[in-house]
């Protein structure tokens, strides 16, 4: 990527609450840096909107949860040379993939006085289940210190470093006591995906999983142990069961 | 080194502070933080847990607060001096490119104070020994780990209380102070007897000018021990027999752990004498500037056995496997001994309870 020719860069929102694209303007001086390094040409949230120019790299926020959305993130994906999903709707389906688990129809239907104006799917899917994604980054919302150093590694031309390390390895690293050891808080840390810093943990709290399964989930062995410090069982399926119900890992354990 | 032993009294305690602090160093001790104790900076000993008791078994770890005055009596914290010297995340080097576009690459260079670490086990000081092993090696030093090293001065404590978990007496490793200490300490009801391990302590106990232990207080101490040692449950396997895990890598237990294991790498974390790390660069948005970070790694995370970009070790089993075979049988090759110093901090600190002495017990115990 030479001097001259600035990267593309495009921010694209799906279903989703905005909060990766807040966690992205979040990112003071270093949004203005970014901006003296690319152009971008496309993010609602902060002004430009161009979403229809190709680009060299392209984030996604939000899951694929409409007809509509089929056919703009496969137009997004012909447009951008490189595509990043960034946070939970967009690697796992999100919050909304809850209504997998549930009668789409009869919900709408519940809620909506004109339900003949909704087009929804019945499904809300991440969007690697759509398009092939070349970097998925995890978690509710998005770090905004990964996407840094992501965008980095790429303009230095360099792979992206991938963290699919435990929660638990963060939090000793920090020197936090662990909250399920000393304090019987039932903890995701075990089998979620690193990236938050042990946020949770290091005010005292278990873990919730907001950024997706760690690459081994032994979900079993935690729900036993679960079971064993007094978690009733309707409570640990919602630990499985709630911003990144539909990765597959933690839908196999609630299903399970 | 003169053996001789001198009895402080309770009250004097602040004395021997202060004789550090008149040293120049700064003291570190044992602190009640988030529920467990943990070596944070002192200023008098009003700051140590009196009358702290704690309770540690498979998965939890308990402090119970007692009007006693006893401040050593409890047995460990979830770190020992580990994070003190090998750092959980530094930078170690850094590069910086200037407006001509050229780099100049220099070492991270942390100023280090003297520091005197009180309270200090012997399982502790047994696997510092072992780190010291690995980080100093002669001609190959760590140079972050040595300057560190080379900035602490250590008073140990006789464990009284050990936990549930502990096993040290079956390692040989305590509950007494053997070495690596430079002033050690047995506390009493009413006082602490004292003994210097090296020159430097030696000096401090000099400077406090107090009388000898009377043949009561040694009594006491030696009573004290006997009743420490007797209170260890847990046993691990002699160094002969943890031997046998290298022939026994098709053992059905391991897959029986690996069902329970969740591979979370918080036992690697806190066992004192780990020492595994990985590193990769951290480089600001502008490229003008990139730091070579080095973390604390651990055998049961994907990267560490990665070749070709794929995981040698992919699933649990291999790697507990991994973990307790180097540790235990590995290391009598690298370092002459286990690496196993019986803390038992992987037993209470595993969130789910899975217990080193159990394991090893199931693996050696039948031919497999
Ligand atoms: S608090 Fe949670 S994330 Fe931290 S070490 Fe314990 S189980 Fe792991
Ligand atoms: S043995 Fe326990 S602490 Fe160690 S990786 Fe397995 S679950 Fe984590
Ligand atoms: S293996 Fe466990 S008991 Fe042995 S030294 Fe390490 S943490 Fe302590």
């Amino acid at each position: 990527m030479s001097e001259q020719a600035r990267p593309k860069v495009a921010v694209h929102k799906f279903s989703s609450c905005d909060g990766c694209q807040l966690a992205l303007l979040n990112m003071g001086d270093d949004l203005l840096a970014l901006s003296q390094l690319v152009d971008i040409v496309h993010f609602a949230e902060a002004g430009p909107v161009d979403e229809e120019q190709e680009v060299d790299i392209a984030l996604v926020e939000g899951s694929i949860s409409t007809p509509e959305d089929i056919e703009r993130i496969n137009g997004i994906r012909q447009r951008s040379k490189y595509l990043i999903s960034i946070g939970a709707c967009a690697t796992s389906g999100g919050l909304q993939a809850l209504r997998n688990m549930a009668d789409t129809d009869n919900w709408v239907r519940s809620v909506y006085p004109r339900p003949d104006y909704l087009s929804v799917l019945d499904q809300s899917s991440p969007i690697a289940d759509l398009v092939q994604v070349d970097l998925e980054l995890w978690g509710c919302p998005v770090n905004s210190g990964q996407v840094i150093a992501a965008l980095r590694d790429l303009l230095s031309g360099v792979t992206p470093r991938v963290d699919v390390q435990p929660v638990c390895m963060e939090c000793k690293r920090q020197g936090v006591v662990c909250v399920m050891v000393s304090r019987n808080e039932p903890c995701m840390g075990q089998i979620t995906r690193a990236g938050c810093g042990a946020l949770c943990p290091s005010h005292g709290r278990g873990c919730y999983a907001c950024y997706g399964p760690a690459e081994q989930v032994n979900s079993r062995a935690v729900s036993e142990h679960f079971i064993e410090i007094e978690v009733p069982v309707e409570e640990i399926r919602v630990k499985f069961g709630s911003i990144n119900s539909n990765a597959p890992a933690f839908k196999r354990a609630r299903d399970s | 080194m003169n053996q001789e032993q001198k009895f402080l009294p309770r009250h004097d305690l602040d004395r021997l502070l202060q004789q550090l602090k008149e040293e120049s160093y700064n003291c570190l001790g044992p602190v009640v933080r988030d529920g467990a104790i943990q070596y944070l900076p002192i200023t008098d000993s009003s700051d140590l847990p009196a009358g702290v008791e704690l309770d540690q078994v498979p998965a939890a770890y308990q402090l119970e607060f007692t009007d006693g005055d006893r401040l050593f009596n409890w047995s460990n914290g979830p770190q020992a001096l580990k994070p003190l010297l090998f750092r959980p995340r530094e930078n170690i080097w850094q590069v910086q490119r200037d407006s001509s576009g050229n780099l100049a690459f220099s070492q991270a260079d942390e100023s280090v104070e003297p520091t005197a670490v009180i309270g200090v086990r012997a399982c502790d000081l047994a696997a510092l020994e072992l780190q010291d092993r690995h980080f100093l090696v002669p001609g190959a030093e760590d140079p972050h780990y040595k300057k560190r090293r080379d900035s602490l001065l250590l008073i140990g404590v006789d464990c009284s209380q050990p936990s549930d978990t502990c096993f040290c007496v079956s390692t040989g490793d305590g509950p007494d102070l053997r070495s690596g200490f430079d002033l050690a300490m047995t506390e009493l009801e009413d006082g602490f007897v004292l003994r210097a391990g090296t020159k430097r302590g030696q000096k401090i106990l000099d400077a406090l000018n107090l009388s000898a232990a009377t043949e009561t207080q040694l009594q006491q101490v030696a009573i004290q021990s006997e009743q420490a040692t007797a209170r260890q449950r847990r046993l691990l396997p002699d160094a002969g027999v943890q031997k046998l895990l290298l022939q026994r890598p098709e053992h059905p237990h391991w897959q029986n752990v690996a069902e329970r294991c969740t591979a979370c790498g918080s036992c690697t974390s806190v066992c004192p004498t780990c020492f595994c790390f990985s590193e990769h660069s951290e480089t600001n948005l502008d490229a003008s500037v990139s730091q070579q970070v080095r973390e604390w790694s651990s055998c049961f995370i994907p990267n560490h056995s990665n070749s070709h970009g794929h995981p040698v070790r992919a699933d649990i089993a291999s790697r507990y496997r991994q973990w307790l075979t180097h540790k235990l049988a590995g290391w009598q090759e690298q370092f002459g001994r286990s690496g196993c110093v019986g803390c038992g901090r992987c037993i209470s600190w595993c969130p789910v309870g899975i217990d080193i002495t159990q394991e090893v017990n199931k693996l050696v115990e039948d031919t497999g």
